[in-house]
This record gives C-alpha cells, sequence and structure tokens, in this order.
C-alpha cells in the first residue's frame, strides 16, 4: 500500500493572495518543473482533489467559502499553505478585513513560507505532503473507515 | 357463443349508444360512471374478439383471414351513406357559421362522388364488408385497450381541466360522447374491407378530431381545428378518386382486390396506390401536413393521447401497413419512404428546440410516424415487422408521456419542460411513469429501439439505402430530445408537491406501464405467433392469389425466421439487462457507506445544491437551463423549408402514379 | 462449432480482463507522449493505476445516492458493449448498447443539478448526437462493405452473405477498409470527441485540463470517479477494435496491420489533442455532421451503387 502517494492531486484556492504565490504554484504545474512526473495534477474540483494549496490570507467573505470546499474534499486530504499570508496572514495581518491565516479555518498540515515563496519550496512542500498523506491513508485503513465498497 | 360478426357489429355500435347516453346526461357522477362502463365493455369487446380469433378462427382459417358480412348489413350500408350525408351537413353548417366556405366544398366533392357512385355509377358486384385477420387483431386490442384507458383516464383529468381553466365552458358531455363516436368509427376503419364504408369511418374520425380539438372554442383552438379538417379532408379525396376508379375500372369495392390485383399490373392500381397513400400521408401528419397535429395540441390532453398519437393518426399507418407489401414493388413507395424518412428526420430536429412537453411529444410522434412509415414505403417483410412493432409500442410509450404530461399539468400548473426540474423528487409516481414512457420511446427496454434496430437492418437490405442517413441522423437527434429531457426529471429538487392526480388516472398510467412490460417480455411470441404469419400472408397475397399455397407459405416463414431467432436472442438478453442491472446495481450500492455533501459550486452552495450566495452576500437560485439551440433547430428555421420539401414529394408522388414513371419497381 | 464458442467465451473474457490494463496502459502512454511534445519529463507510464487506486482507497462522499446505481449501470453496458464486440455479435447491437451506456451516465451526472455538471451534461449530450450517426453508418457500412465482398467473390463461386456480426465481418478475404475509406475517416473523426480530446474534450477532459471543472464528471468523487476511468479505459479498448476491424481479413498477416493502423490512430489522436485548441460546441457539431455526411455519405452512396455496377 506504499503506492498511494504516487496519485497526489492538487487543488489550488486564492483566498485573498496578491497573486505572488499564485503565479509561483502555477509555475510549479508547468513545464519547466513538470509536477505532473510525480503524478501531481491540478485539479480544478475538490471532489476530485487530495492536496488543498491554499494561498493568502483568509478574509471574512471567504472564510466559509475555504470551508465547505475544504469539506467537499474526500478524506484522506493535505492542507498546505502556501506563502506567509497562507501562514500567518503577513502583511495583511492587522486589516480590518482577514482573519488571519489558514488555520483560523481550516487544520493546516504544512506550512510554505515565502513572499512569494519559490517553486521549489512548494514542490518541497507538496512532497513533504506526500509523505503525511500517505500517513494519513494508512491511519484511516486502520481505523477502516469510509472506503467505498469494490467496484 | 356469439360469432365474429356479432362481436364486430357490436364493437361499433355499442360506442355509439354510449356515447348517446352520455351526451344526454347532465349529471357529472353519473356520466363518470356511464363513460367507466362504457370504457370497460369496449376493452372486453376488444378483448373477446381477440379472443375468438386467436383460440376459435384462426386456425381454422389457416391462420390467413376470414370475410364475413355484418347482421344487418343492408342496413349498415345505407347507415354509411347516411353517415357520410350527416357528416357533410355538419362540416358545412360550422365552416360557414365560423366563415371557412372553402373547406365545405373538399367535403362536398367527397360526399358528392360517394353518392354518385352509389346510385348513378356502374353496378358493382357486392363484396364482403368485414374482414378480421391479425392485423386487424392487433389494431383492435390498440384502441380497445389503449383508447379505452385513455377514457377513463379522461374523467378525472377534466375534472381537474375544468378546475384550472375556469374561462372554458364546460361541455364534458359532448367531449365523452366524441370519444366514444370515435372508437366506434376506428373499430370499424380496422374491420372493414369495402372501400366505401372505410371511406365514411375515415372521414368520421377527421371530424371527431375537428370537433375535439376545438373544445375549447378559443380563438386559436378554431383555427386550429380548421386546419386540421381541411388538411384531413384533402387527403380524404384520395379516397374519392380511388372509389371513382374502382367503381369504373375495376368492379370491385373490395380494398384488398382493389390494391392486391392491380396496383403492379394496372396504371389505374397504381393511381389508387398513390391516392390510399396521399390520404395516409396527411392522416399521419407527415410533412408537408405537420401542422394539423402540432396545432391538434390545444385540446386536452386526453383527446391529444387518444386522437393525436395513440390510435387516430394510427389509421394511417395501418393503412399504408396494408399496401406496404405492394408499395414495396412500386416507385410510389419508394416516394412515400422518402417522405416518411424526411419527416423522421426534420421533426426530430424541431423537437430539440421545443421547451413545451407537450409539443415535444407532438414532435415525436410526427417523427416516429414519420419512420413507420418509412418502413412501410420499403416493403420487405422486415420493415413490415418493424412498421408493426413500431406503431405497437408507440401507441403504448406515447399514450402513457401524455398522460403523465397531463396529469403533471394538472398538478404543477406548468408543462414546460424547463419547470419539471427534479420532478423524481417532487411527484415521483407521476414522474415514474413519464420516465418508463420516455425509456419505451428510445431505449432499449421497452422495445421502441428495437424496432428501431429493425428498421435500420432491413432498410440496408432494400434498394433505398439512403433512407440510412435518414434514420441514422434522426435517430441521434431523437437520443438527444429525449434524455435531455430525463436530465431535467432525475435532477435533485425541492420537497413533494402535492399531487392532484385522480386515483382512475393512476390507474390508467399503471395499466399502461404493465401493457408495456408485458408487451415486451411476451415480443418473440407475438413476433412469432402473430406478426410473422401475418407478413407472410401479405407477401403471398399481394399477388393477387387468394388461395395461400401451404408450400409457399413454409418458404416465405423459413425465410424470415432468422429475423425472429438469430437476432431476437440477443435483443432478449439486452431487455433483460437493461431491466435487471440497474435494479441489482441500486441493491448492491445501497449498503455503500457514503459521506453526503453539497455539490460543488465554488464553495457558495447554500447547501440545499440549489441555491448559492452572490456577491452581495444574498441568496439566489440556480437554474440550470436545457439547450434548445434555436439559431440551429428553431421551428422558424426549418418548418416551412420542410413544408415545401413535403410539398415536392407529394407532388412527386401525385406525378409519379399518373405517368406511371417506372411504376413498378 | 464447440471450437466456436470456445474461442468467443475465451475472447470476451479476454476482453473483461485485459482491456483495462491494456486501457490503463495506453493512457499512461497518451499521457507521456503528450508530456514529451510539450518537452516535459511526464509521468510513469503506470500512472493511471496510481491514479484508480488511489481514488478507490479515498473516502467515499457522493451528492447524490441515485449517483453509484447508475454509474455502475454505466460500466456494466460499457463492458456488455465490448463483450458482445468481441464476442463477434452483432455491430448494431454493440453501438446501441453504447448509447445506453451514455445515457446512463448522463443519468448519474444529471441527478446531482449543479451548475457544472449541468453544462457538461448538455455538451456531453452534444457529443453523443455529433457521434450517434457516425457509429450507426459505420455499422451499416461494414454491413454493405461485406456484401460488396460477396458479388466480388460471387464470380469465383463463393456467394458471401452480407452480415452485422462481427464473427463474418473478420472472415472476409479483402479488408473493409477497401470499401469504406469515407467511413474510417467519419470515425477518426469522432474518436477525438469520443477519447474526450482537444478540440472537442468540451463535456469533460482528461489530464491537467480542466473544462468547466470537468463538467460531466465533476461531481463524482473517489470510488465512483474511479469507476468512470475504469469505463473510459474499457470503452477505448472497444472502440480502437472498430478501427482494427476495418484492417483484419481472414489472413493472420493482416492483424499486424490492424495493430499498426490502431498505433497510428492513437498517436494521430494524441496529436491532434496537443496541437488544437478546444472549440465550441456548434463548431463542433457542425463540423461533425458534416465530415460524416461528406464522408461516410458518399461512401454509403458509392457502396450503394457499386454492386450494380459490378453486376453490369
Amino acid at each position: 500500500m506504499k503506492s498511494f502517494h504516487k496519485s497526489p492531486w492538487l487543488l489550488h484556492y486564492d483566498a485573498s493572495s496578491c497573486n505572488g504565490c499564485d503565479i509561483e504554484v502555477l509555475a510549479c504545474t508547468m513545464p519547466r518543473y513538470d509536477v505532473e512526473r510525480f503524478g501531481i495534477i491540478n485539479t480544478g474540483n475538490p471532489m476530485h482533489a487530495d492536496i488543498f494549496c491554499v494561498t493568502g490570507g483568509v478574509n471574512e467573505q471567504n472564510a466559509p467559502v475555504v470551508k465547505q470546499i475544504y469539506d467537499q474534499i474526500p478524506e484522506p486530504k493535505v492542507v498546505v499553505a502556501v506563502g506567509t499570508c497562507a501562514c500567518t496572514g503577513g502583511v495583511f495581518k492587522e486589516c480590518y478585513n482577514i482573519l488571519g491565516g489558514v488555520d483560523k479555518v481550516i487544520p493546516v498540515d504544512i506550512y510554505v513560507p515565502g513572499c512569494a515563496a519559490r517553486p521549489e519550496s512548494i514542490i518541497d512542500g507538496v512532497v513533504k505532503a506526500l509523505a503525511l498523506y500517505q500517513e494519513k491513508h494508512d491511519k484511516m485503513v486502520k481505523e477502516g473507515r469510509g472506503l467505498p465498497e469494490g467496484e | 357463443m356469439i360469432d365474429m360478426a356479432h362481436v364486430v357489429a357490436l364493437l361499433i355500435c355499442v360506442p355509439l349508444v354510449f356515447a348517446v347516453l352520455i351526451a344526454i346526461i347532465p349529471d357529472d357522477k353519473i356520466r363518470g360512471i356511464i363513460v367507466y362502463i362504457g370504457g370497460i365493455t369496449v376493452m372486453a369487446g376488444a378483448l373477446y374478439a381477440a379472443y375468438l380469433w386467436l383460440f376459435k378462427l384462426s386456425k381454422a382459417a389457416n391462420n390467413t383471414f376470414i370475410e364475413f358480412d355484418l347482421p344487418f348489413n343492408k342496413y349498415f350500408n345505407y347507415a354509411t351513406l347516411i353517415g357520410d350525408v350527416v357528416l357533410m351537413v355538419v362540416i358545412i353548417f360550422l365552416s360557414f357559421k365560423h366563415k371557412k366556405h372553402i373547406i365545405c366544398l373538399l367535403s362536398l366533392i367527397q360526399t358528392a362522388v360517394v353518392c354518385w357512385v352509389e346510385f348513378k355509377g356502374p353496378k358493382v358486384e357486392e363484396c364482403v364488408s368485414m374482414r378480421f385477420d391479425n392485423l386487424t387483431m392487433i389494431m383492435v386490442l390498440i384502441i380497445g385497450i389503449i383508447g379505452s384507458l385513455i377514457g377513463i383516464y379522461a374523467v378525472g383529468y377534466m375534472r381537474g381541466y375544468h378546475v384550472h381553466h375556469k374561462e372554458f365552458k364546460d361541455r364534458r358531455s359532448f367531449f365523452f360522447a366524441m370519444i366514444f363516436v370515435f372508437y366506434a368509427a376506428m373499430f370499424g376503419l380496422v374491420t372493414t374491407q369495402n372501400i366505401m364504408w372505410l371511406e365514411f369511418f375515415w372521414e368520421t374520425t377527421s371530424v371527431c378530431s375537428f370537433l375535439l380539438i376545438g373544445y375549447t372554442r378559443t380563438e386559436e383552438a378554431i383555427t386550429n381545428c380548421f386546419r386540421a379538417l381541411w388538411m384531413n379532408l384533402l387527403g380524404g379525396l384520395g379516397f374519392a378518386v380511388v372509389i371513382i376508379i374502382s367503381a369504373y375500372k375495376f368492379d370491385t369495392f373490395n380494398l384488398h382486390d382493389i390494391i392486391n390485383g392491380n396496383a403492379l399490373t394496372s396504371k389505374y392500381g397504381l393511381i389508387c396506390l398513390a391516392a390510399l397513400a396521399f390520404a395516409a400521408v396527411s392522416k399521419t401528419a407527415l410533412f408537408p401536413f405537420s401542422k394539423w397535429l402540432l396545432g391538434a395540441m390545444v385540446a386536452p390532453t386526453p383527446s391529444s393521447a387518444l386522437l393525436h398519437s395513440a390510435t387516430m393518426v394510427k389509421a394511417g399507418v395501418y393503412l399504408l401497413i396494408r399496401m406496404s407489401p405492394v408499395m414495396g414493388d412500386t416507385r410510389v413507395g419508394t416516394v412515400i419512404s422518402i417522405i416518411g424518412g424526411f419527416t423522421f428526420f426534420a421533426s426530430s430536429l424541431l423537437a430539440i428546440s421545443q421547451s413545451d412537453g407537450k409539443k415535444v411529444l407532438a414532435y415525436s410522434t410526427i417523427s416516429n410516424l414519420g419512420l413507420m412509415v418509412a418502413c412501410t414505403g420499403v416493403g420487405n417483410s422486415e420493415t413490415m415487422w418493424a412498421a408493426i412493432f413500431l406503431m405497437v409500442f408507440h401507441a403504448v410509450s406515447k399514450s402513457m408521456c401524455f398522460q403523465s404530461v397531463g396529469a403533471i399539468e394538472n398538478s404543477t400548473g406548468s408543462r414546460d419542460i424547463e419547470d419539471m426540474q427534479g420532478l423524481m423528487c417532487r411527484l415521483p409516481k407521476l414522474a415514474l411513469v413519464l420516465l418508463i414512457g420516455m425509456a419505451g420511446m428510445y431505449l432499449a427496454p421497452f422495445g421502441m429501439l428495437i424496432s428501431k434496430w429493425a428498421a435500420l437492418k432491413s432498410v440496408v437490405d432494400s434498394d433505398v439505402v439512403f433512407l440510412v442517413l435518414f434514420i441514422a441522423f434522426g435517430s441521434a437527434s431523437t437520443m438527444f430530445y429525449w434524455t435531455k429531457w430525463m436530465t431535467k426529471i432525475v435532477g435533485n429538487s425541492e420537497e413533494r408537491e402535492k399531487d392532484v392526480t385522480q386515483s382512475n388516472e393512476y390507474i390508467s398510467m399503471f395499466v399502461h406501464a404493465l401493457i408495456a412490460v408485458c408487451v415486451v417480455a411476451s415480443l418473440p411470441i407475438i413476433s412469432k405467433k402473430l406478426v410473422l404469419p401475418y407478413i407472410v400472408n401479405a407477401t403471398i397475397l399481394k399477388f393477387g392469389d387468394i388461395t395461400v399455397n401451404p408450400n409457399m407459405y413454409k418458404q416465405f416463414y423459413t425465410e424470415l425466421a432468422p429475423l425472429n431467432e438469430g437476432n431476437l436472442k440477443v435483443m432478449v438478453i439486452m431487455i433483460a439487462a437493461v431491466i435487471i442491472v440497474p435494479l441489482f446495481m441500486y441493491f448492491i450500492s445501497r449498503g455503500a457507506t457514503s459521506k453526503n455533501v453539497v455539490g460543488y459550486m465554488n464553495g457558495i452552495n447554500t447547501g440545499d445544491n440549489r441555491h448559492f450566495v452572490d456577491s452581495f452576500g444574498n441568496e439566489k437560485e440556480l437554474h440550470v437551463s436545457n439547450w434548445y439551440m434555436e439559431e440551429f433547430f428553431g421551428e422558424k428555421k426549418i418548418f416551412v423549408p420542410a413544408v415545401l420539401i413535403g410539398v415536392i414529394l407529394c407532388v412527386i408522388l401525385i406525378g409519379v402514379s399518373l405517368y406511371g414513371l417506372g411504376g413498378v419497381r | 462449432m464447440q471450437k466456436a464458442d470456445i474461442i468467443k467465451i475465451v475472447s470476451i473474457l479476454a476482453f473483461i480482463v485485459l482491456a483495462p490494463v491494456l486501457g490503463g496502459l495506453l493512457e499512461g502512454i497518451d499521457r507521456k507522449i503528450s508530456a514529451r511534445m510539450q518537452r516535459r519529463v511526464g509521468p510513469k507510464i503506470t500512472q493511471p493505476f496510481y491514479d484508480v487506486l488511489k481514488l478507490f482507497n479515498k473516502e467515499y462522499i457522493s451528492v447524490n445516492k441515485k449517483q453509484l446505481f447508475l454509474l455502475l449501470s454505466h460500466i456494466f453496458f460499457v463492458v456488455f458493449a465490448g463483450g458482445l464486440f468481441f464476442g463477434g455479435y452483432d455491430m448494431l447491437m454493440v453501438f446501441l448498447s453504447l448509447s445506453t451506456a451514455s445515457i446512463f451516465m448522463i443519468l448519474a451526472a444529471s441527478s446531482t443539478h449543479t451548475a457544472y455538471t449541468g453544462v457538461g451534461t448538455v455538451r456531453e449530450l452534444v457529443q453523443m448526437m455529433c457521434c450517434e450517426p457516425a457509429e450507426l453508418l459505420v455499422a451499416v457500412g461494414f454491413y454493405l462493405a461485406s456484401a460488396v465482398g460477396g458479388i466480388h467473390y460471387a464470380s469465383l463461386g463463393l456467394a458471401n452473405d452480407p452480415s452485422f456480426m462481427v464473427k463474418d465481418l473478420i472472415n472476409v478475404d479483402k479488408p473493409a477498409i477497401m470499401y469504406m475509406p469515407g467511413f474510417f475517416i467519419a470515425f477518426v473523426f469522432i474518436l477525438t470527441i469520443k477519447f474526450r480530446k482537444s478540440p472537442f474534450d468540451l463535456s469533460t477532459s482528461h489530464h491537467a485540463h480542466q473544462e468547466v471543472v470537468k463538467g460531466l464528471t465533476a461531481e463524482f468523487s473517489g470510488g465512483a470517479y474511479a469507476i468512470t476511468e475504469i469505463a473510459e479505459w474499457y470503452e477505448e479498448v472497444m472502440l480502437l477494435g472498430v478501427v482494427a476491424l476495418f484492417f483484419v481479413t481472414n489472413n493472420p498477416i493482416s492483424y499486424i496491420w490492424a495493430a499498426l493502423a490502431v498505433i497510428i490512430v492513437f498517436f494521430l489522436e494524441i496529436l491532434i489533442d496537443n496541437t488544437s485548441a478546444r472549440v465550441k460546441w456548434d463548431l463542433m457539431f457542425k463540423a461533425s455532421w458534416g465530415v460524416i455526411l461528406a464522408c461516410a455519405g458518399t461512401n454509403l452512396l458509392v457502396l450503394e451503387i457499386l454492386p450494380q455496377v459490378l453486376r453490369h
């Protein structure tokens, strides 16, 4: 059962980022860095996703959105906060509308700092997430919950 | 025991008696009960006739046909003549009342011809007036069972109708009386072989339909009902032509003798064939006559179901099936099959652009009739097989669709497809009936697909291969508009709605569903015992040879057998699969534990999958609309060209017959 | 007779067991070649299997419980169609059960009623409408081609009855492609739609493409999504089988040609996928019906006239 970390599908959500980190996240999925060689695919759909990459701090308006999308990702799932804003709120932390980092709304597993986060560090974070993903999966199997019946 | 002559006489007369009873009884309750009794009587009569034929007479008749005169045959003869005149008077009166003077001319010509031939024409040898065979039996069962079920349904429906539509005058006595007159006319139409009688019954169905379309007496209804009348009367002129020719040239009024003996050998026979086919084309509302059937949808739903899809239009198909073996050998048949194939294609495209449920059903009726007519025009034994089964399945499924759409309209106040979102949650029982009906129209379990498959297969063998193009493209668009509608129904929606459908409506619908399943289940038997023998006989009889040679019968039968055996096996597996697999899958998937989540709407789903939060923080409803593709398939784009092509094809039809172009193929 | 039955059963079983393996590998190869065309390294060839295994091991969440049984029916009919094809049954039946399968898929998707599946569903319907005529016509074309063969060999005293059965169609002396090049073009054209390749990946898409958030399959997660993937593999193998049927004759060497043709067609589809941009539905509709009518339609008429010409 070691193989399951070979196909992590990514969902990228821009909470209230300045778009710097978004560009870097997308750069990872482009041919230059080619994350598909690890089996990583950038999906647009929480129902298909395993890893939830959030950029930017969470504000009042999108907090429920982040929460709903998180709920729509089936277990096991890993949340990666990309960039300083996503980790802590960053320079926007004291803004009237910002709640803070992503972890104010949903549990975050991996923090990738940087302003903007470099592709290398994002890939590093995602690869770390893979190990965690496998761990969560094994735990889920042990508890025996949520597995669908076979075909 | 009563013999067949009496049964048929009763089948024609008893509905008339009930019609009179219903017309004179003003009380709603009692009238309802009489309609029930009448319906059940008609059904019982039809079943008894079928029983009599299947178990007593068919073996003695060597599985071919029996001929007989009705008791008091002479009086029946007078009655048809008087009836003709009465119909003419009714038409003239009404068309003068509504200032449509031209129409009475059509009726005048027809009646004048009949009277002239009867009184002044040459002395024609008396023919035996009735004929009963397997095809007649199938038709009698369709009319008796489907027809009377729709009558029973109508009792409940019309009550709801007048609650919803207070603006229309309540003329229900008249409505039900007309329905019963219609039963009588249809029974007469399918059992008689005398062309004079046939003309009378044919015209009666036209007039019944005209009166029922005009039921509401709105301006639209009146325009539409007169359109239906003139189109049908124009087709009826074909009968006038046939009557004159048969009296002066062939010395017989027997439909079968006129067609079988002469069409292949004499020029006049060919003209008769074309004239009858022309009448049938107008009755089945193929292009260019489609507009009358579309207009007929203004009438209350039961009359749409009964007259304009399940039974009356089948009169045309019935006549064409009768002529099919002969048509197969002539250019007339080729033109007819092109008209049919073209109609199938064009109206299935038109159905895509419609959002009114009844209109989609109307277009699909026209389209399917086109397919049947195309099959009859090709005229080999396999296409006849396909045409007969298409007719049976279409009658059952379409009547089911109409009934449930009518009931849905009474419950929700709309028959627009866009308003049927999530009907499966709102009105589960009605939605189920509608789904079964729709499945019957085009999916595997209920046979329409089987017949379409057979149609495609047999058309390939004929000389008119390009019909395959019509069928291939037409069936693609057919699939499109039905599935599109289905997706609306199975979708998600709010809670249950109040179902105001009355129990008699449900009885009718569920019996329909049951019949659909039974017909499918017994398909191989029906095919082997009823349809194949009929086709074999018809193929032999087209040579005008009345005595059936057993050897010839055997030879034809073995030639046809592959259609019945080898392929039916695969089909039965498929039918079983389509019914059983989803059920089976349903039960094994029921145990799967799943966490329910809301659907993906970019995270702004309010939690019920039907609303979302807009940018101002307000809740908004999500409406997922179907596509109607007006710019491709709109009525404005396609309808007029289609009618024009239809007119051209009809002109070609007449030309082919008059100048005997090639005549025999 | 006994032997024929055994061959039939073996090939059906082989299809059921091997098709997903082959289909998965094909998809892996597809992704690899696509990556190389974009100057990337790309995933391993076995990547699709990892994906599906992972999906099966995810928590099963659903928007609507009806979904699962409709999807299971969908995969059943896809396998059924493939089984009919490789078992040597009627071509028309094969395509009709394939369309029945897609209807179940469409119903499964539309049962959730959200915007993305809604758009995906209607687009899938349009795709179905684009493909259906070509499928039916190809079946008819094979039938007529076998009839022409019959006329051709009548001079040698070998009457060849036309047939819809695949088991008869592989037993011809000359490959069907000789008589039906037009049908072949039409079929390859709709394969682009069937394989959900750009420019026609409107209803749902592959790899990293995200047209309308995967449209049709937007609400399938975990095992449900895995089922649709596997059904797609089955379908892909079956459709490539139809491509092979154009080249197969009773000469064993023809199977090599058939395999070669399949490889070329498959590569062509990948090339088209990577070199074209997605089009709107109306262009897809016009293009596919146009191509079908022009190529398959003309071919049909030629096949109709040909026997009469040969007869004279």
